[in-house]
């Protein structure tokens, strides 16, 4: 059975004047009808990337050097641009980090909604407009009618985000890919997108990417969860168990520096050191350098990606 | 928008009350009236007599008032002894010479800048685009009287295709007799050639460059990127997204630089023998006709401002968030 999206080995590398580096490296992941994954990981770690590859929209010079991406049993990570623009903002959607910065200024926001529907449809505009009332009313924002003749300038950053999530839901599409949704808005407005988000893809059985450092916001919102670590996924699972029985020790960590996953009055936990640059990953496991119980061989060998225990992969040697 | 034009009006009324005053104190402290009405063989008791009556005595604001006043209802900007007519008449007569070579220029400049400026920013490693941007360079660097003469050398005199000097036939635009056009005519056209060309060659690379740099860094924003995440073609990304982002402050540079046009046509004019405003300020430099270079001071001035306020407007049609700081 073949899964909505699949996401086969993918390595993504950046073509710099001293040779290519590789941000992802051998990443996999499938997504089903109406589920919800969450990608987690420190930045640097190739969650923004892999969102984008997804799309095959990486900023320049990176490119996907090995593996394949299948979306409703297609390649598409072989299709040409042409063929991929009938998918980006059609079947797949992507909403970006800081809504203050993703529209453009000078358009209005039917403007921009509008000519997002006829790059797909072959649709007027009177139609298109009445579809773009609809999704605005959609992601409950007040007095739709009058905010499609409106700047961006005009508008609060969470209610930007609203009319970027509308536009994304314009042509109904199969997965929407969040890149950092809520990193860039007010903690309680945080909560809002987050819950819309969620009813959203759980109405209209939406696949959902969630890519965020938030550990906390994923656990509420997905079902499955990538930690990512130094351009590799290192743990894969359902999210409850995943939060609640980790395996991999860079989780383990990631978990204990949660505040409110400790005794209030206790230092939380860190860990220590930094995730390397891409151009500096250590030998063997790219987290030896930083973990607990790293022994000689973690030095020597890269660890297996494999199922541990409770349906949970993760990649390491000590588990 | 209504509020914000009108503001912008207000401001440019301002600014040209300011120029008005320093060219005023310029001309008074400079010019001696009465000599340059009787000479020198008048008593110094006839010449107080002749100084009150042309209220010379009065307090410099109220002189200026009267400047000012005159200025604005009579369109008396003094006389020129050199052409013995009302200086504003003199420089309407050259002004059209003037103002068609700047257009002809503009023309030059906006057809020649807006596509290879777009195209070097998207092919930046075409052999166009490297061909361009070396060649604008030369262009920045060679001075227009040099760049006028090899035009003149090559066009009229080896190969004899072009005209050399002047305006060539002209007609009347409105048949009043003010506005002496060439645009109307095969032979005015082809006079305007050669000077529109080696006056464009300075502003040409300087446009050329800004809007490559402009539109490379603008398709390097979120916005962008978001138009392609949203599945829009090149062309729409390119030529509606990106375009007019980068037009904004391109409009800006060429208010003024269309401004500074109009007072540097000096050397064009000068090289083609253009009888335009250029030309005749320096007629009146070598007479010393300073009532006349007086008035040309505070004609170019209001011309800047003019051209100026309407770059202005004009942008804030463009750009919604300026409109909005205006009504505010």
């Amino acid at each position: 059975m073949s899964h909505l999206l699949e996401v086969r080995d993918l390595e993504v590398k950046f073509a710099l004047r001293s040779g290519d580096i590789t941000a992802i490296d051998g990443v996999s992941f499938n997504l089903d009808p109406g589920e919800r994954l969450g990608i987690v990981g420190e930045s640097g770690a190739g969650k923004s990337v892999t969102g984008f590859a997804i799309i095959n929209l990486i900023s320049k010079p990176g490119y996907i050097s090995r593996g394949s991406i299948y979306f409703e049993g297609n390649e598409i990570s072989a299709y040409s641009l042409a063929r991929m623009r009938k998918i980006r903002g059609n079947r797949i959607s992507m909403i970006f980090q800081d809504p203050m910065m993703t529209l453009n200024p000078v358009y209005t926001i039917g403007f921009q909604m509008i000519e997002t529907l006829q790059a797909h449809r072959n649709i007027s505009k009177t139609q298109a407009r009445a579809i773009a009332l609809d999704k605005l009313k959609k992601v409950y924002i007040p007095s739709p009618e009058k905010r499609l003749s409106q700047y961006p300038h005009e508008l609060s950053g969470g209610m930007r985000q609203r009319i970027i999530i509308a536009i994304s839901l314009l042509a109904d599409p199969a997965i929407i890919i969040a890149d950092e949704p809520t990193t860039a808005l007010d903690v309680t407005i945080q909560a809002e997108i987050m819950d819309l988000l969620q009813e959203l893809c759980e109405r209209d059985r939406m696949g959902l990417i969630l890519i965020t450092h938030d550990l906390g916001v994923v656990s509420q919102v997905t079902e499955k969860i990538a930690v990512m670590y130094a351009g590799k996924i290192i743990e894969y699972g359902p999210t409850e168990t995943v939060v609640h029985h980790p395996v991999h020790p860079y989780t383990i960590g990631l978990i204990g520096s949660i505040p409110g996953s400790i005794e209030p009055g206790k230092d939380l936990k860190q860990i220590p050191g930094m995730m390397p640059t891409l151009t500096n990953i250590p030998p063997g496991c790219a987290f030896n350098p930083r973990c607990e119980l790293a022994a000689d061989i973690c030095t020597k060998k890269t660890p297996v990606f494999e199922e541990k225990q409770n349906g949970i992969m993760a990649a390491c040697h000590m588990k | 928008m209504f509020a914000f034009i009108i503001r912008r009006i207000l401001q440019a009324v301002a600014v040209m009350l300011v120029i008005s005053l320093v060219v005023f104190a310029i001309q008074k402290q400079f010019g001696d009236p009465v000599r340059d009405l009787v000479g020198e063989r008048v008593t110094p008791e006839e010449r107080q007599q002749i100084a009150d009556k042309m209220g010379l005595n009065d307090p410099f604001l109220v002189q200026y008032g009267r400047f000012v006043k005159n200025a604005v209802t009579k369109g008396d900007l003094g006389r020129s002894f050199l052409y013995n007519k009302p200086n504003l008449e003199v420089i309407v007569n050259h002004a059209p010479a003037t103002i068609e070579l700047v257009l002809g220029t503009a023309l030059i400049i906006i057809v020649l800048s807006l596509p290879l400026g777009v195209y070097c920013a998207l092919k930046p490693r075409s052999l166009l685009s490297r061909f361009t941007m070396s060649f604008s360079t030369l262009g920045v660097s060679m001075p227009v009287f040099l760049t006028a003469i090899l035009l003149i050398y090559l066009f009229a005199v080896h190969w004899r295709i072009l005209p050399s000097y002047g305006r060539g036939e002209t007609v009347d635009l409105f048949g009043n007799g003010i506005w002496m056009t060439g645009f109307l005519t095969i032979d005015g056209l082809k006079h305007l050639i050669l000077p529109c060309i080696s006056l464009s060659t300075l502003m040409l690379p300087l446009f050329i460059r800004l809007i490559r740099s402009e539109m490379m860094e603008v398709l390097e924003t979120e916005y962008i990127k978001y138009a392609w995440a949203k599945g829009l073609s090149p062309r729409r990304v390119w030529l509606v997204h990106a375009f007019k982002n980068t037009l904004l402050p391109v409009i800006t540079v060429f208010g003024v630089q269309i401004g500074i046009m109009f007072a540097f046509t000096l050397l064009t004019e000068l090289v083609f023998q253009w009888p335009g405003m250029g030309f005749m300020f320096l007629e009146a430099v070598n007479r010393a006709d300073l009532s006349l270079l007086i008035a040309y001071l505070v004609v170019v001035a209001a011309l800047f401002v003019v051209v100026n306020t309407v770059v202005d407007i004009l942008y804030g049609f463009i750009n919604p968030t300026v409109r909005i700081a205006g009504t505010k």
